[in-house]
C-alpha cells in the first residue's frame, strides 16, 4: 500500500514538471555558483541586502522619515510585495517596477531627492525589499493598465530586434539549453532579480541584464527605467507567474 | 566605510574547530584596466587580511590584483577560550576596516 502510494506520487511529480517545463537560471549554473546563491553566508548579494536594511532605517529627506516610520518592520510589511512588480501605480498613473516605486516613495513620502536607477543606493534598498519575498511564487498584478502593458511587453518579446535580428523568443524560447559562446541560454526567468552578476562583480537590475541582451544583438538600447523596459519586465513577471522568487540571486 | 559580513558560531565548546568567513564590499580594481576615458583606473585593493583572537593571529592572508570584487575567505580555527575575533582588512588608498565578533567558549 505504502509503494503504490510512493508510485502514485511520484507520478503526480511526473505530471506536474511536465505540464510546467520552466526553468529557472538558477539550474544552468555549475554547481559552485548554485551553492553561492543558495547560502547566505557566501552570497556576495547579501552586502547590498544589508546596505538596503541600514537604508531602510536611515531617516531620509525633509519630512524627516526613514522607510521604517511608515512601514514598520520590512519582513511583515514587505513580504510578498516584489512579487506583484512591476505593477500599476493609480496616483502617478503608470505601470513601475520596484525601483521606480521606491523612488516615488521616496520623493513624495519622505520627501528626498529620488535615489539614481542602479545605483549601489538604490540595488541595496530593491534588494532588501526582494528578499522578504523569496520563496514565494510571482504574482503578476491583474488589473487592465499592467495586462496591457505586460501584452505590449510581450509584443516586444517576440519582436525581432537590432543588426542581428533576433527577438528575445528565438533565443530564450526556441534554444535554451543550447550554447552561446561558453554558456548556456537560460529560459529568462526574472524571478532572481536583482542579481549578483559575477561578471558583473556587482550587483545589478532585470533592466541592466535586458540592456545587455539588447546591446549583444546590436539593437539600440533604452535608457534605465525607460517605459518599453518596464514593459518588457511587466511580460516577464506574466511568463514567470507562480515561480518562487530567489533575489537576491547570483549569476555567472 | 565598506560593509562586511562576517560568520561565526556565537557558541563553541573547547576543543572545537570552528568556521569562520568573512565577506568584504570592495571594488578590488586591477589597475590595468582602462576606464571609459580610456585611461588607466589606479589600482584599488585589498593587500592583506588578518584575523586576530584575543589579540593573537590566527589567521592571515595577503591579496592580489587575481582576487574578485568583494572577496569571500573563508578559514577555521580552533576554539581555545571566550573572547573577541578581531578580522582587520588593509588596502590601497590607505584602506582599512576592522570588525569585531564575540565567541562564547563552554568547557
Amino acid at each position: 500500500m505504502k509503494r503504490c502510494a510512493a508510485f502514485l506520487l511520484a507520478c503526480v511529480a511526473l505530471i506536474a514538471s511536465a505540464a510546467d517545463d520552466r526553468r529557472s537560471g538558477r539550474e544552468f549554473m555549475s554547481a559552485s555558483t548554485q551553492a553561492m546563491q543558495r547560502d547566505d553566508t557566501l552570497n556576495p548579494g547579501m552586502l547590498w541586502v544589508s546596505g538596503g536594511e541600514m537604508q531602510w532605517n536611515a531617516i531620509a529627506g525633509k519630512s524627516g522619515k526613514s522607510c521604517a516610520s511608515c512601514h514598520g518592520d520590512a519582513g511583515k510589511s514587505m513580504r510578498g510585495v516584489a512579487a506583484r512588480y512591476p505593477g500599476f501605480d493609480v496616483a502617478s498613473k503608470v505601470v513601475l517596477n520596484l525601483s521606480q516605486r521606491i523612488n516615488l516613495c521616496r520623493e513624495r513620502k519622505q520627501l528626498a531627492p529620488a535615489l539614481k536607477l542602479e545605483g549601489e543606493e538604490l540595488l541595496g534598498l530593491e534588494a532588501y525589499v526582494a528578499i522578504q519575498s523569496r520563496g514565494m511564487p510571482v504574482d503578476p498584478p491583474q488589473d487592465a493598465v499592467t495586462k496591457a502593458a505586460a501584452a505590449r511587453g510581450k509584443a516586444m518579446y517576440f519582436q525581432r530586434i537590432g543588426q542581428l535580428n533576433l527577438s528575445c523568443a528565438q533565443c530564450h524560447d526556441q534554444q535554451w539549453g543550447k550554447r552561446l559562446a561558453g554558456s548556456t541560454i537560460p529560459q529568462a526567468h526574472a524571478a532572481a532579480y536583482p542579481i549578483y552578476r559575477l561578471e558583473w562583480q556587482g550587483m545589478g537590475s532585470l533592466q541592466r541584464r535586458l540592456r545587455n541582451c539588447m546591446s549583444g544583438v546590436r539593437a539600440e538600447v533604452p535608457a534605465f527605467g525607460a517605459k518599453e523596459l518596464v514593459e518588457l519586465e511587466a511580460w516577464l513577471g506574466v511568463r514567470d507567474k507562480g515561480m518562487p522568487l530567489e533575489a537576491p540571486g547570483v549569476r555567472p | 566605510m565598506a560593509r562586511a559580513l562576517i560568520h561565526i558560531p556565537a557558541t563553541a565548546k573547547r576543543g572545537e574547530v570552528i568556521e569562520i568567513r568573512a565577506l568584504i564590499g570592495h571594488p578590488m580594481e586591477t589597475g590595468y584596466r582602462p576606464g571609459a576615458d580610456g585611461k588607466i583606473v589606479p589600482r584599488d585593493i585589498i593587500r592583506k587580511f588578518v584575523c586576530r583572537y584575543n589579540g593573537e593571529q590566527v589567521f592571515g592572508a595577503e591579496l592580489h590584483q587575481a582576487i574578485s570584487a568583494n572577496p569571500y575567505i573563508g578559514f577555521f580555527t580552533l576554539a581555545t577560550e571566550s573572547g573577541t575575533l578581531e578580522f582587520v582588512w588593509e588596502g590601497d588608498n590607505g584602506f582599512s576596516q576592522t570588525e569585531k565578533m564575540a565567541l562564547t567558549v563552554s568547557a
